[in-house]
């Protein structure tokens, strides 16, 4: 069973924390045994024999009286409060079916949504495709995931564009008390709804975009290392958008608008600017 | 096989002892797995195997199609083996047949059996099997790159599943058979393990064996899925490797 009974001693630790300060993280594999120390099996987890196994691929996290095993893959799953950015699959005559990349469609409610709405009416409002930014109400004991439009930062998204990362690397997208994100919103001039289920929704000058989703993808395939945020702020500070994104694109930017002053947007959210950037903000105070 | 003339077999073991490929009989063929070689799915892998290559994507849980398949208490298990037109010598007509309708069904029944799907009622789980090139062992190799794609996808399970056949040829007892053993050879066993109970979920027999042939297959398979499982675990940590010691970390850092 390998490295798996390398005892862990980071009695606090939260899923996804920072690469720094790790070098005792221990990686499981589905039926590999996970260090016990006379705690309880926790989530990810299955006890037989007395003798504690991993079920899913992650992180030994010894939360006493349990030790879990925070999976490093796999599809989200919701947490009441969770900030997640849902498609329209399905429009019914009172409530809109949201694909919120989760194992099951989450209904919301047009009791839901700051709008007065008549029964039938729904497809005014919101069509199949359009996303939002909703909140995760609760996980009722059937798995029907109830989610809300009403809170601060949510609602309908219009214009920009959504990415998506795999929802355990959110916490590095967000970064140590949002530093992460924040920066790359100054650098870029974008606005960024983070959506804890690995959705992303960015909006801002072209140039800022394709900027923020060459973040996004450096902190994909860099995720586990240490040091990160230094690395996407020298990844945002190196090169001028121009240059760098020349190659993307066949004629050159130059007539092109250039990208909207960092102090825009200041990372709670410009006032009256927009609705969402104070949404992003949300989330990272989740990670602290 | 009972229709091949004696003199048209060819000699499968040599006076050596060793394979027509020079394995020992109790020697697997090159395997190389690739964790997370695809983007779209949740979970997906490629495996390389002698000749074989196969390709798993796992996708869910995720909303039920059919709605009326949905179960109320627990995730469904789906899989779909299949081979590509190219997989072998003469172009295989593509779609369903019934020998993959088998394999599909035999290997979704092998993973409900391992896989926690009452944690996911109403919901489906999707394996989908492409053997991109066929060389004998397919449904094994297919076993072992859905499993690796299931870990990958993150659903929750007892354990890995390595898969192996094991064959009687030439009188011998022999592991991972390779096309020209499945073809003249006198038996075929294909299972597959989980390694943590030792339970056998997956068993079929074609040809003939006694009872301490079969008994001597069974315990040279299990020896070869144990291998198997050391690879299959060796690809997922590549994939999820934690951070790099600090020492090696740390000099790319001062260099940043």
């Amino acid at each position: 069973m390998g490295s798996g009974h390398r005892p862990g001693r980071r009695g606090r630790g939260r899923e996804g924390r920072f690469p720094h300060s790790n070098s005792d993280r221990i990686l499981v594999l589905p039926g590999e045994e996970v260090p016990a120390h006379g705690l309880k099996p926790g989530t990810g987890t299955y006890r037989v024999d007395g003798r504690i196994y991993a079920s899913v691929l992650g992180l030994v996290q010894p939360r006493p009286p349990f030790v879990r095993v925070a999976p490093l893959s796999g599809r989200y799953i919701p947490k009441p409060h969770d900030t997640v950015i849902g498609i329209v699959t399905d429009v019914q005559g009172t409530f809109w079916l949201l694909d919120i990349a989760a194992p099951r469609w989450a209904p919301l409610h047009m009791t839901g949504t700051p709008w007065k709405i008549d029964f039938g009416e729904t497809d005014q409002y919101l069509r199949v495709g359009d996303a939002v930014a909703v909140s995760v109400e609760q996980i009722e004991n059937t798995g029907r995931i109830g989610v809300t439009m009403i809170g601060e930062g949510l609602g309908k998204l219009e214009g920009g564009t959504l990415a998506t990362i795999s929802p355990a690397k959110i916490p590095r997208v967000i970064g140590k008390g949002g530093s992460m994100i924040q920066s790359i919103q100054q650098a870029t001039g974008c606005r960024i709804v983070v959506g804890q289920n690995g959705r992303l929704w960015i909006d801002g000058p072209d140039e800022g975009i394709l900027k923020v989703r060459e973040a996004i993808r450096l902190i994909e395939q860099e995720g586990q290392r240490r040091g990160l945020t230094e690395r996407v702020q020298q990844f945002l500070g190196e090169s001028p958008r121009s240059e760098r994104f020349d190659r993307h694109e066949g004629p050159p930017l130059e007539d092109r608008e250039p990208p909207a002053p960092p102090e825009e947007f200041p990372p709670g959210g410009g006032p009256g600017r927009d609705p969402f950037s104070d949404d992003s903000d949300s989330p990272e105070q989740d990670v602290n | 096989m009972g229709s091949v003339g004696a003199k048209d077999v060819p000699q499968l073991i040599g006076p050596d002892g060793l394979r027509i490929d020079g394995r020992r009989v109790d020697e697997l063929r090159p395997l190389r797995i690739v964790a997370g070689a695809l983007h779209r799915a949740d979970g997906s892998a490629f495996v390389e195997w002698g000749a074989n290559k196969v390709m798993a994507a796992v996708y869910g849980p995720r909303e039920v199609h059919p709605r009326h398949l949905q179960q109320n208490n627990k995730a469904i298990v789906q899989c779909r083996y299949n081979m590509a037109a190219f997989s072998v010598d003469e172009r295989k007509r593509p779609g369903l047949d019934r020998r993959s309708q088998e394999i599909s069904k035999v290997i979704a029944e092998a993973f409900e059996s391992v896989i926690f799907a009452e944690e996911y009622p109403r919901t489906s789980i999707d394996i989908y099997i492409e053997v991109l090139q066929a060389n004998a062992g397919t449904r094994c190799a297919g076993l072992v790159a859905a499993s690796v794609a299931l870990a990958d996808a993150g659903i929750p399970m007892v354990d890995l599943l390595p898969a192996v056949a094991v064959g009687k040829v030439g009188g011998h007892i022999v592991l991972d058979l390779k096309k020209e053993e499945d073809n003249f050879g006198e038996a075929d066993l294909p299972m597959a393990l989980v390694p943590q109970s030792g339970r056998l979920v997956l068993l079929q027999m074609e040809g003939h064996m006694n009872r301490e042939e079969l008994s001597t297959a069974l315990d040279l398979g299990v020896k070869g899925c144990r291998q198997i499982y050391d690879r299959m675990k060796q690809a997922l940590r590549e994939r999820y490797a934690v951070d790099p010691t600090p020492s090696s970390a740390a000099p790319m850092e001062a260099g940043s």
